[in-house]
């Protein structure tokens, strides 16, 4: 399968789909049967096994001819984590079910993991799932959770064998948000919004046709998913004075009236980073696109948050006394961040969370040091005990 | 702007295996402590192998001038491992510096410098920035040039000086024979890189250019070299985690591998992250010094950048090495010296943060 072959068909395609004269969903449909969809999924899955590299070439020729997108905001859940743990665990059915309303975006599915007492220690979770004939019932407390307020599915990780060391008693289930014991109530945060939910379960059933592996192997299916969570993260080219850096560029060149040396020293080292990272995440694409992806994810990851943090600090003393103002307290639901939407107070809260989310900094330093530099990993206390024994 | 290439070629990869060969083979850690207090600090013996026998002192001058016809983006792959062995031969003063003052100005004392033959060196302090003004310490006039510059990377070794001088018609760029000059050799900070004072009395010159070429000539070598520095101090980044790495492994303290503790794991995971980042803008500057695309911008972020991580490497590497670090038998104070002095060499980040506020609009 070549570029141009992809190009070819999806001329053909579009041939006999205008998406002027067709309704999204009906187009998105299409296309997906088409195998154009996700072009390294397999034949029926909405792909045809062509090299995921190509995958650029089919949004840009789509996008050119105005062709609906499956609106970007259910990407990193549904699209970038539920949809490649489905395909590499799911049985056939499953697949069948599933990843067609998942990407054509009729079914928006949230993330069921973190719980208050297990975040970056995410093994040690406490939902209970319990075999009650062909279902499971599941009891416990989500966090974090981006779109359960518009989500129909969940991919949710449980304790299923108290008993055993905690990594071995994990199973792996999709969860429908719409079942009886599912309560999701917003998560106010420091920005006043709220981005997030806290997901309570109560006796909630879940099919067993609707478990993901095995029993047990949880841990290993949710690995998938975190997996890919942090190639999601941050895979998009950027170009020069993109992002943060840009608005307070300009912002700087724009009002010269807000100009001391002091903070005119800190845009110049911040720019230098911007570039320079900007440069790193280039050079990791092309490490990609040649088939040697190197280990430098996590670093960007510490190393974007750090600048973002830095950059949304000087933004607002930039501005002075207007960084003194808030725009608005009261309290929404987005359906995504709108980081630069918003103004300077925002960001500099919001920012905090780059560090948080999608793995700690201190987590991230811990896997940078030990699975790339191989440094000795930190003594596990908990390791071959009972989950049941745990002090939690 | 067309998308830079930031990856090694697998014939830079062939490059750079061979140069590390050599520079394992020939100049290790005790052999590079043992020479440094010696007659002989720099080891032309290995020069020679490294510069004419593997042929890297031409590989940016085209063939028809007697080189190999590469790039820049090759030279800084070979910078790389200089750093990482902090080897003492005349390569930046000669191959990077001179040699693009040369190439700039077209001269047809070109292919002497990209054989390996003669060593060259660039007669301006190493601390001179990109940007400068033409230097007026040393006049030309009836064919000969008279002044004093101090601190010339790479000039006790050289046989050859190019001399920026000005003249009655302006400033020009002069070959003298170093036998013509008198070069006192300086105590350097930098024990593997040598600098030396010049003193040039009436001393007879060679035109190599004048006028407005001699400004250009002199502006392209010193940007090309702080470009191209960027990658020695990646590779002196590289081999402080590397070494620290594997000295933390190995080094058991309250019984435990020192690196297995969490503060130390960090500040190494950090290095590792500085590392990636020196890597992909000093890839950046050899690659557009190679093709001519954003050069200013691309050089000046490079020495901003990457300068202070090399030092940070440096003084990470001494300070996580615990007592040995501080000793003169560990090879690290060497690469401590060497990044310092190339903090300062062709412009601090300082200098370069100012060119850069100017090239990308950010005024005061």
């Amino acid at each position: 399968m070549t570029a141009e072959e992809l190009r070819a068909q999806v001329a053909a395609f579009l041939a006999e789909h205008d998406p002027a004269s067709m309704s999204a969903l009906d187009f998105l449909r299409a296309r997906f049967d088409a195998g154009l969809a996700w072009v390294h999924f397999p034949e029926g899955l909405g792909g045809q096994g062509a090299p995921r590299a190509l995958q650029a070439e089919v949004e840009a020729a789509f996008a050119a001819a105005g062709a609906p997108d499956n609106n970007p905001r259910r990407i990193l859940i549904g699209l970038g984590m539920a949809a490649p743990t489905i395909l590499a665990f799911g049985t056939e059915e499953q697949k069948k079910r599933y990843l067609r309303p998942l990407w054509t975006g009729e079914e928006v599915w949230c993330q069921l993991f973190s719980e208050p007492g297990a975040g970056s220690d995410l093994a040690a979770l406490a939902t209970r799932a319990v075999r009650d004939g062909d279902d499971w019932v599941v009891t416990g407390q989500k966090v974090w959770t981006s779109s359960a307020h518009l989500a129909q599915w969940a991919i949710l990780v449980t304790r299923t064998d108290p008993d055993v060391p905690k990594h071995q008693g994990m199973t792996y289930f999709l969860c429908d948000m719409t079942a009886p014991g599912v309560e999701v109530r917003p998560l106010r945060q420091i920005t006043g919004e709220a981005e997030f939910n806290e997901v309570f379960l109560t006796e909630v059933r879940i099919p067993d046709s609707q478990r993901i592996g095995a029993v047990g192997e949880g841990w290993k299916v949710a690995q998938t998913t975190l997996m890919n969570e942090r190639v999601a993260i941050g895979g998009t080219a950027m170009p020069r004075e993109g992002g943060m850096i840009g608005l307070v560029a300009k912002t700087w060149r724009d009002r010269p009236e807000l100009r001391t040396p002091d903070l005119r020293d800190r845009l110049v080292q911040h720019w230098v980073e911007a570039e320079s990272l900007r440069l790193a995440g280039e050079r990791q694409r092309q490490q990609l696109a040649v088939g040697a992806p190197g280990p430098e994810g996590s670093a960007m990851k510490v190393a974007f948050a750090e600048l973002n943090q830095q950059l949304s600090g000087l933004e607002l003393e930039l501005l002075g006394e207007e960084g003194l103002r808030y725009e608005d307290w009261t309290m929404r639901r987005p359906e995504q961040v709108d980081f630069f939407g918003r103004d300077a107070g925002y960001r500099y809260l919001r920012a905090k969370g780059n560090s948080i989310e999608g793995g700690t900094s201190e987590v991230l330093r811990n896997i940078i040091s030990e699975r790339v530099l191989g440094l000795p990993s930190e003594p596990r206390v908990d390791k071959d005990v009972a989950w049941k024994d745990l002090p939690r | 702007m067309s998308t830079p290439d930031l990856l090694y070629s697998d014939v830079e990869e062939d490059l750079r295996s061979s140069v590390r060969a050599l520079l394992t083979d020939r100049a290790g850690p005790a052999a590079l402590l043992a020479r440094v207090e010696t007659d002989t600090p720099y080891d032309l013996s290995l020069w020679k192998t490294l510069a004419a026998d593997l042929g890297t002192a031409g590989l940016m001058v085209p063939e028809s001038l007697g080189g190999h016809g590469a790039s820049p983006r090759e030279v800084a792959v070979v910078l790389e491992e200089l750093g990482r062995s902090v080897a003492p031969v005349p390569y930046l003063g000669s191959a990077v510096l001179a040699t693009a003052a040369l190439l700039a100005a077209g001269s047809d004392l070109l292919p002497q410098l990209a054989s390996g033959s003669v060593i060259g060196a660039l007669a301006v302090p190493l601390s001179t920035a990109p940007g400068s003004a033409f230097p007026s310490a040393v006049s030309f006039l009836d064919g000969t040039v008279t002044g004093r510059v101090s601190t010339v990377v790479d000039a006790s070794v050289a046989d050859l000086l190019i001399v920026p001088a000005v003249g009655p018609d302006g400033p020009g760029l002069y070959a003298v024979d170093a036998s013509a000059a008198t070069v006192t050799e300086a105590v350097s900070l930098d024990l593997t890189r040598r600098v030396a004072d010049v003193a040039l009395d009436s001393a007879a010159a060679q035109v190599i250019c004048t006028g407005a070429a001699a400004a250009e000539a002199l502006a392209h070598a010193l940007t090309a070299a702080a470009g191209l520095l960027a990658s020695e101090q990646t590779g002196i980044t590289e081999w402080a985690l590397t070494e620290t790495v594997t000295y933390l492994k190995g080094r058991y303290q309250f019984g435990r591998p020192v690196g297995g503790f969490q503060s130390l794991k960090h500040r190494l995971a950090n290095l590792y992250t500085e590392l990636v980042n020196a890597r992909a803008t000093a890839r950046y500057a050899a690659d557009a010094l190679t093709t001519g695309n954003d050069v200013p911008i691309a050089v000046s972020v490079a020495q901003a950048r990457v300068s202070p991580i090399a030092v940070h490497a440096a003084e990470e590497a001494i300070q996580l090495h615990g007592g040995i670090g501080m000793t003169w038998e560990h090879p690290a104070h060497l690469y401590l010296k060497r990044a310092k002095s190339d903090q300062i060499a062709f412009g601090t980040p300082g200098r370069h943060r100012a060119l850069l506020a100017d090239l990308v609009d950010l005024p005061a």
